[in-house]
């Protein structure tokens, strides 16, 4: 099955990182995307730039709104995603505590809701 | 460390789940079923938990735990009465106990419950959580978090344990001696399972995992003293205590690992070594050896280094042949591989490890990667060790145990 790991880091104490440490963990993040390649779990996987870069497009009444900012306000921000093959929600749940940012904030598990699992075949 | 309050908590905590555990035994063993007898007592249980730390423990609580369960579940055991036949007589059972425990204690039906938990009929997986939640009454989600599954998988795997050993009669029974070896090694397995869950948890920062290693040696406790001529059980209790004398020696006050080799012994816990040792002379007097028997031995000899300044790692590698004849598991091969590499050195080591990477199961086992860095970095072959160390990074859950790993990795190639 195919598995969204959606990264959620605190911005603000992640900018206050201390050089030596932001290092340690971009090499820690380095590793574990290649144990999961080694593995072969790993299918894609990238880092997003903070919400300061972030647009919101929404269109209500006819009329689009464009906002400056991510879509909610929340205390811990999306970062960055994988998305890996595992065989069941339990080896997924192995990598996500294996990802770095399991232990600086929340790793989000779901599923990748295959086409074929909710259209019908014709 | 602990203060006052925390530590009275823990103790009333501690009352309240011990006589929830019996009154769970004493039910189910006579209807089978764990369930309902879970549900007859969980308001209770939730009142004891809430209500024992503030006014103490009562003088009876099992007693108190089946008044209020009467109490607070009257009506629903009545509508269940209509609902469901076959549960009715849970509620004339209680009363039973609650009647004889006016003049006596109730008979100590846990070890009966474990049996029929770890039972072979039951999925071995869940055996452990099942002990966990029947004998100490921990919730699911609490459980799940342990072992690393989430919380509805852990329900529902509950739950069907619980209607099989109902559904297929799974007996509440202290096995015959002639099956009881085997049958004793999956109910140990599953202790040993609940305490290293909580142990991989070092800092203690996380509460419910610190519990479980507390809870683990509580049962290893339970079952030694109901089993008092099972060698296997001692020295599964053996094993655990030395490794929980070692807790605050495993952490910097930086926060940082500390491998064993480097500890600061005076920082182990010195009477949990010393009945340690008396666990593992007592089994030791069964003249029957076992796997739990050994791996204490093993750390037996860690803890020595306390005492004589160095490590005999020719009676490890000793101990780790005898283990891995009987118990051949990946773990101990990868043990035994380190305690080659120490007495006959690191080229012997690795070609060890290196006859167990074709096991595919390894891939993605840190403890692989990590003892073939350490082994590639001793010989010198820096860019292999550097890889071996990235896996091993990769693969690694502990913030901490991730730091160590990477200084490492630096340190080849500065």
């Amino acid at each position: 099955m195919r598995y969204m790991l959606l990264i959620n880091n605190d911005e603000a104490a992640l900018a206050n990182t201390p050089v030596e440490k932001a290092q340690q963990m971009s090499a820690a993040y380095a590793a574990y995307t290649e144990a999961l390649k080694k593995s072969g779990a790993w299918l894609a996987g990238e880092r997003l730039r903070p919400t300061q870069a972030t647009t919101s497009v929404r269109i209500a009444d006819g009329k689009t709104n464009v906002i400056d900012g991510p879509y909610a306000d929340t205390k811990e921000q999306l970062a960055g995603f994988y998305m890996i093959e595992a065989a069941d929600i339990d080896t997924a749940i192995d990598w996500a505590a294996r990802c770095p940012a399991a232990s600086t904030g929340t790793v989000e598990l779901r599923p990748i809701w295959e086409m074929a699992d909710y259209m019908p075949k014709k | 460390m602990d203060s006052r309050p925390d530590i009275a908590r823990a103790a009333a905590e501690a009352a309240a789940r011990e006589s929830y555990g019996k009154l769970v035994a004493w039910l189910a063993a006579r209807t089978r079923d764990v369930a309902a007898a879970e549900d007859a007592l969980a308001d209770a249980f939730a009142a004891a938990l809430e209500r024992w730390p503030r006014t103490g423990v009562p003088e009876k609580p099992e007693a108190w735990l089946l008044a209020v369960a009467r109490r607070r579940r009257v009506d629903a055991v009545r509508r269940r009465l209509t609902s469901e036949a076959g549960r009715d007589h849970l509620k004339l059972i209680a009363e039973e106990a609650e009647a004889r425990m006016t003049d006596e204690d109730l008979p100590d039906e846990r070890l009966r419950l474990m049996f029929a938990c770890a039972h072979p009929a039951i999925e071995s997986g869940v055996r452990a959580p099942l002990i966990l939640q029947t004998i100490l009454g921990f919730d699911a989600a609490t459980i799940a978090s342990a072992f690393l599954l989430s919380p509805a998988t852990m329900g529902q795997r509950l739950v069907r344990a619980k209607s099989r050993i109902r559904e297929t009669g799974i007996p509440f029974r202290v096995p015959e001696r002639t099956e009881l070896g085997e049958r004793l090694d999956a109910v140990l397995e599953a202790i040993y399972a609940a305490f290293t869950e909580g142990w991989s948890d070092p800092a203690g920062t996380e509460t419910r995992r610190r519990n479980l290693a507390t809870e683990g040696i509580w049962l290893g406790r339970l079952v030694a003293s109901l089993l008092p001529d099972e060698p296997e059980a001692l020295g599964l209790l053996s094993l655990m205590l030395f490794a929980e004398a070692r807790r605050a020696a495993r952490r910097d006050p930086a926060g940082d690992y500390v491998p064993l080799a480097e500890q600061d012994h005076a920082l182990w816990d010195h009477a949990l070594v010393d009945e340690a040792e008396a666990c593992l002379r007592g089994a030791a007097t069964k003249g029957v050896i076992g796997r739990y028997q050994l791996e204490a031995a093993v750390q037996s000899v860690h803890a020595a280094r306390r005492l004589t300044g160095r490590t005999d790692w020719i009676a490890i590698r000793e101990l780790y042949d005898a283990l891995f004849s009987i118990a051949g598991s990946p773990v101990v091969a990868i043990n035994r591989a380190v305690a080659i590499a120490e007495t006959e050195g690191a080229v012997a080591g690795l070609a060890t490890l290196y006859v167990l990477g074709d096991d595919k199961r390894l891939n993605d086992y840190q403890p692989y990667w990590a003892a073939r860095a350490g082994l590639l970095a001793r010989l010198g072959q820096g860019p292999q060790a550097v890889e071996a160390y990235d896996r091993a990074i990769g693969l690694e859950r502990d913030p901490a145990v991730r730091r160590f790993l990477q200084e490492k990795r630096t340190a080849l190639t500065r």
